[in-house]
């Protein structure tokens, strides 16, 4: 029988995984106490089920099949500002959604740069509302992700096996079919099925972009019966569908093996013989520019726009802006306390945290926690607080992927030294884990903070007129057509989001 | 009282070992065998990582066999990996006085006199990147030093560094061990070493710790088991 290494306090990470499961599994079992029996689903019920997964299939086979043929393109191409790309493929991930939406309706929508190019041609314009949309700004934030995936598969060919292909005189055809499309059969399921369960969630966008009876997802509809209706049970039931199904999902996953992994895409550089002929050179040339573009251009058109309001903001704006970034402190908090902890007692969370993480619905707990708080307070006083606790479980899994590894990997190049020294609790933590793993505790700290910065869920459900974050107010902006005041506040959120990853990041870099 | 073990047996998987034997206080003791029989695994049990399917461990009388790592009598010394690279020489030291680095003055000499014991004298503030191999072994040896515990437990302490630092290393320890009266044992896969430094030998081999026995006669009469480790 082996020993386990003494972690740094056994019943603080067995609490955390108890108080995690607690706050995860309340709110389900008071949504499924308020659920109305389930002959309850009427035809409009329906149709968001059906169009929820017609857009994850959709977007998840879009996503992964404009990402192939761009990954394979960094993958095989060595050039100034490789590393600048790569690097910008990992900006959408903790980009706020509400802010990529501003970016994609002024370049795809009624007034954006292509309307205004097709309408100069003489064409008839393009509508960014709808299935299609929706489709738009999933592919938006999930082909930068499927091109991170895939080129962690191209970098984990062994580079001596190019080396033999060049001796054999493979072109890229062969290549192709030998080397790097059996790569691509064993992790495209993965990266499908990873942007699949993402999608399912889907919110925001789908608040901003879809609506109608023809364009609402089973989050939305749950936010409707909620907010519209005021239809507690049937919100309740429409969590319990969405639960259903993106637990099923999750457990088919399971099955089928590893869901893929998050970060990677170092940017190792394999060197390449094949596809050196200028028409290659060419395609992929193409292929980056208007991968890059794609990901820049909005990004960069919230910048234009917002510049010149950004010194103008009213006060509300302030005021959001300084509520986001309490909430985002505090739940960042709990978030790196809790992965440390957790990591601490289980070193195999990654795996099933990571699927969990992606199929629990912030609208289901909200809904939850909603039933829960509703007969003791009015939800709105505590909008502020459930958003901090509900984005420190939504960010956990992420945390964990990122902390758990090198906190394994600490362990086991330190643990037994730590444990015959009689090294634990505080000592341990400030002598061993926290100088050991400052970079990766930064790092999620900074993903943590960035993903409760730019989140919209919870608190649309929660909030009232006189509370609201950050991504909240620049909805309700956007939804007064104030346009100029929510491209200003889309910046100053864009801003916000990126600054605290990036302080979180190089703060624990520094000096490590 | 010796260090005992009593008909332990340990498993991992499908490989098992048994000891049954005690091991004479204040002798240096060396552990050799092939590779992969159990050498380091003997020295695990000891320092508390691995805890017998069965048998006890008792030192001078007392069972420790449940003890934590931290609380046994035993210092360690590993193949690699001895000091924080992140701490100072002085910080790594200082761990074995107190494992949260809260010294009184007078441990904190005890810690600067260690250094100087093995020949770090002025290294204190350095990183251990900043050393040697050599230097770093000794440092190494300055914190089991302060940790001043009867058994010190060395898993091929010095295996990378090259022949005449070795010698010079296992001299060292042989002096330090002789000054604190204590009981080694080491693990260790060159029959040179072993005769420089050990008093006595355990040889493990095919699942099992045989009883120490002298040095000298043992490498004059080898058992069948130490005849095929060590080749014609």
């Amino acid at each position: 029988m082996a020993r386990r290494a003494v972690p740094i306090s056994a019943w603080a990470g067995a609490a955390t995984a108890a108080l995690v499961l607690m706050l995860v599994g309340l709110p389900i079992a008071a949504v499924a106490w308020r659920a109305g029996g389930w002959g309850g689903l009427g035809p409009a019920d329906w149709a968001a089920l059906r169009f929820t997964l017609v857009q994850a299939v959709l977007s998840a086979f879009v996503s992964v099949a404009l990402a192939v043929p761009v990954a394979r393109a960094l993958a095989r191409r060595r050039f100034r500002g490789r590393g600048a790309l790569v690097l910008l493929m990992g900006a959408p991930f903790i980009l706020p959604v509400i802010v990529a939406i501003l970016g994609l309706l002024a370049v795809f929508g009624r007034g954006g740069i292509l309307n205004g190019l097709l309408d100069a041609l003489g064409l008839p314009g393009i509508q960014i509302y709808g299935l299609h949309g929706v489709v738009l700004a999933h592919v938006f934030f999930n082909l930068p992700l499927a091109t991170r995936l895939l080129l962690q598969g191209w970098e984990s060919i062994p580079q001596e096996r190019f080396r033999l292909a060049a001796n054999l005189g493979m072109g890229p055809r062969e290549i192709m079919r030998y080397l790097e499309g059996p790569m691509l059969r064993e992790r495209l399921p993965a990266a499908l099925l990873v942007i699949f369960l993402i999608c399912l969630s889907s919110f925001a966008v789908a608040l901003t972009l879809g609506g109608g009876p023809r364009a609402t997802t089973l989050e939305l509809a749950i936010y409707q019966a909620f907010r519209f209706e005021f239809d507690l049970a049937r919100a309740a039931l429409l969590a319990l569908v969405q639960l259903a199904l993106v637990v099923s999902a999750g457990l088919v996953a399971l099955k089928l093996g590893r869901v893929a992994a998050f970060g990677a895409g170092r940017g190792l550089i394999v060197e390449r013989w094949d596809a050196r002929g200028p028409g290659y050179r060419a395609l992929d040339a193409g292929l980056l520019a208007l991968a890059a573009l794609f990901v820049l251009l909005p990004l960069a058109m919230v910048a234009l726009r917002g510049l010149p309001t950004l010194a103008s903001l009213p006060p509300q704006v302030w005021r959001a802006a300084l509520a986001s970034l309490g909430v985002a402190l505090a739940s960042t908090a709990l978030c790196v306390a809790a992965a440390l902890a957790l990591a601490s007692v289980r070193r195999n969370w990654g795996e099933m945290a990571g699927i969990l993480g992606l199929a629990i619905s912030p609208l289901v707990l909200g809904t939850g926690a909603f039933i829960l708080i509703n007969p003791l307070i009015s939800p709105a006083a505590l909008a502020l607080p459930v958003t901090a606790l509900v984005n420190a479980l939504m960010a956990l899994p992420f945390a964990l992927r990122v902390i758990a590894p090198e906190y394994a990997r600490t362990e086991r190049d330190f643990g037994r030294l730590a444990d015959t020294l009689g090294m634990r609790g505080r000592a341990r933590m400030r002598y061993l884990i926290w100088p050991q793993m400052r970079g990766a505790i930064g790092f999620a700290a900074g993903l943590s903070a960035a993903l409760s910065m730019g989140d919209l869920g919870v608190i649309a459900l929660f909030a009232d007129p006189e509370r609201a974050t950050l991504p909240l107010e620049v909805y309700r902006l956007m939804g007064a057509y104030r346009m100029q005041d929510a491209a200003g506040a889309g910046l100053l959120l864009l801003l916000l989001s990126f600054g605290l990853f990036a302080l979180f990041d190089w703060g624990g870099r520094r000096g490590a | 009282m010796a260090l005992e073990f009593d008909e332990i047996t340990l498993r991992l998987g499908d490989f098992s070992l048994r000891a049954d034997m005690q091991i004479v206080p204040e002798r240096r003791v060396a552990v050799i065998g092939p590779s992969g029989a159990g050498k380091s695994t003997l020295l695990a049990l000891v320092a508390g990582f691995l805890v017998p399917e069965a048998g006890q461990l008792r030192w001078q009388g007392e069972d420790i066999t449940g003890l934590s790592p931290g609380a046994r009598p035993v210092a360690m010394i590993f193949q690699e990996g001895n000091l924080f690279p992140h701490l100072s020489v002085y910080e790594n030291v200082a761990l074995g006085v107190n494992p949260a680095l809260k010294l009184s003055a007078a441990q904190k000499a005890e810690v600067m006199r260690a250094l100087e014991r093995v020949g770090l004298r002025g290294m204190d503030s350095r990183r251990p990147a900043q050393l040697s191999g050599g230097q770093q072994s000794r440092a190494a040896l300055a914190r089991a030093l302060v940790q001043d515990r009867p058994i010190l437990a060395l898993d091929e302490p010095f295996a990378a560094l090259g022949p005449a630092l070795k010698a010079e290393m296992l001299d060292l320890v042989r002096e330090i061990a002789g000054e604190r009266r204590s009981t080694v044992l080491m693990v260790s896969h060159d029959p040179n070493d072993v005769k420089r430094f050990a008093e006595e030998v355990v040889v493990v081999a095919d699942g099992r710790a045989a009883a120490p026995q002298e040095t000298a006669e043992i490498f004059a009469d080898p058992p069948e088991a130490l005849r095929a480790y060590l080749g014609p």
